[in-house]
């Protein structure tokens, strides 16, 4: 077996350079608790291993004039301790913290959580409600994408051969604004999800909801984003109506496997119990500022 | 074939080895630097027996390369007590009889430090959940969640 290089840039064009001579061999390594657990089974044998935990835009947290900007191997538990961070968008904090043990959490990352391209990945359908872009660079340059873009199928993603995402983009909230996530799993910590359910929406100040976005995962080979979701709160006060009308739109958006976690069937009609449950909580705290 | 060269800092000396890039910090603790005190229960991230801390962040030591180190501050079970003085966590695992094969023992022990040198007042259901990453197949979990709470409550003098 040939030697496996191990690079650490401080940079993200280092980072990207040496990746580009990895010829597609290469792995980025954030807090390596997909990755190391894929090369121990031998699922991945990569030739470069480049640790990004290095380089400072994707470490760090950010505060600018549109939002936050959030580096792709920040670990759940700093964004856990980020107070800000989670006032605004306490739905997508939650979902990731719910990420394995507080051991997982001290390493695990956003990034990796999405690169790793798993349909049940528990901070996907929070960063898609919450209109999460993705910063990313590569061999040609760099571009963004919506969070919802990047996996393609079970352990697939968009991203080109050696392209890392460097960073996330959350927009600024505006008042009455409030996101929430849920999952079902059978224990209640270290499982993986039968169901995660992430909506973000926004109240005007008579409690019309003026903005949705409702998105599911492990109810198919990629997290959902559900457009008709959406549209059954966007106009109304949030109330049952409207919740039943979110429901029935989650599980037809269901196209689930079955296996020991669930059944397709149950699992659909989680989707809507948990949709409408998350979407209570995101308008009770849209609600509350 | 090149083997990387790592500084790191493990209990407080400066400790430098030798390793390959696919060797975890696990194995470099056990195989190269014979602190055996971690042990490898799944390799997988499940079961928190090799648990450590990394500039006092607690991790699953089978999930970070022993590259990884460079640079950064190692905590493992050998550095837990002073000297022949038992941390009180120790002592109250001693006293309540909170381990049985002690296999997990070394795991929950570094894990509950971490969380008593954060927060000396958890709930049990903070201290449930701060411990669910670590499996105990012996005691039932009750004396080991006793214990760290009867040894929160000493360290804080109650
Ligand atoms: C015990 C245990 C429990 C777990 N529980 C959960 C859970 O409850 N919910 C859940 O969703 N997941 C869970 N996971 C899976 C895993 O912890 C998460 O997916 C985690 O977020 C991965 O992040 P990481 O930083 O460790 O990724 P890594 O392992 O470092 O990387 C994962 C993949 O993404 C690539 N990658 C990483 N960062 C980037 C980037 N910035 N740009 C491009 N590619 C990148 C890597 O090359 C690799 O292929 C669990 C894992 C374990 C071991
Ligand atoms: S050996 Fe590391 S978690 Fe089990
Ligand atoms: S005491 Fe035997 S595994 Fe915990």
């Amino acid at each position: 077996m040939t030697a496996i290089q191990f690079e650490t840039p401080t940079s993200v064009d280092d980072a990207v350079a040496a990746l580009a001579k990895a010829n597609g061999n290469g792995r980025v390594l954030a807090g390596g608790t997909d990755l190391l657990v894929q090369m121990r089974a031998g699922m991945v044998r990569p030739g470069l291993v480049v640790d990004v935990k290095g380089i400072s835009e994707m470490v760090s947290i950010e505060k600018t004039g549109d939002g936050f900007v959030v580096g792709a191997s920040v670990s759940g538990a700093e964004l856990g301790e980020h107070d800000e961070l989670k006032a605004a968008w306490p739905g997508v904090v939650e979902a990731m913290e719910l990420v394995g043990s507080t051991q997982i959490q001290g390493r695990a990352s956003l990034g990796g959580n999405l690169c790793n391209g798993s349909p049940a990945a528990d901070s996907v359908p929070a960063m898609i409600a919450a209109g999460g872009v993705c910063l990313i660079a590569g061999p040609n340059g760099r571009r963004e994408a919506p969070v919802e873009d990047i996996v393609t199928g079970p352990g697939k993603t968009s991203l080109a051969n050696g392209e890392i995402v460097v960073a996330f983009r959350f927009p600024n909230r505006p008042a009455h604004s409030g996101d929430a996530y849920l999952r079902f799993i059978p224990r209640t910590e270290m499982d993986i999800a039968v169901v995660g359910a992430g909506v973000s929406l926004t109240l005007d100040d008579g409690g019309t909801c003026t903005d949705a976005r409702v998105s599911l995962g492990a109810v198919a080979p990629t997290p959902l984003l559900v457009a008709d979701g959406a549209k059954a709160l966007i106009g109304s006060k949030i109330d049952d109506g409207a919740l039943e009308k979110l429901a029935a739109a989650a599980s037809a958006a269901c196209n689930p496997i079955d296996d020991k976690r669930g059944t397709i069937e149950y699992r659909t009609q989680v989707a809507g119990v948990l949709a409408r449950r998350a979407a209570q909580i995101a308008a009770d705290r849209a609600r509350s500022n | 074939m090149a083997r990387h060269h790592v500084s790191t800092t493990v209990n407080g000396e400066p400790v430098d080895f030798l390793c390959e890039t696919q060797q975890t910090l696990l194995d470099v603790l056990r195989d190269e630097l014979r602190l055996t005190g971690s042990k490898e229960g799944c390799s997988s991230g499940d079961c928190g027996a090799c648990s450590v801390t990394i500039d006092g962040r607690l991790v699953c030591s089978c999930l970070v390369l022993g590259v990884e180190a460079e640079g950064h501050e190692i905590e493992t079970i050998e550095g837990m007590a002073e000297g022949e003085a038992l941390h009180p966590l120790q002592q109250k695992f001693l006293e309540e009889a909170a381990l049985q094969c002690g296999f997990c023992t070394p795991g929950f022990l570094v894990a509950g430090k971490a969380l008593l040198d954060r927060n000396l007042n958890p709930t049990e259901t903070e201290v449930r959940y701060w411990l669910a990453g670590n499996l105990c197949r012996c005691t039932g979990y009750d004396k080991i969640v006793r214990a760290v709470m009867d040894t929160a409550a000493e360290m804080r003098g109650a």
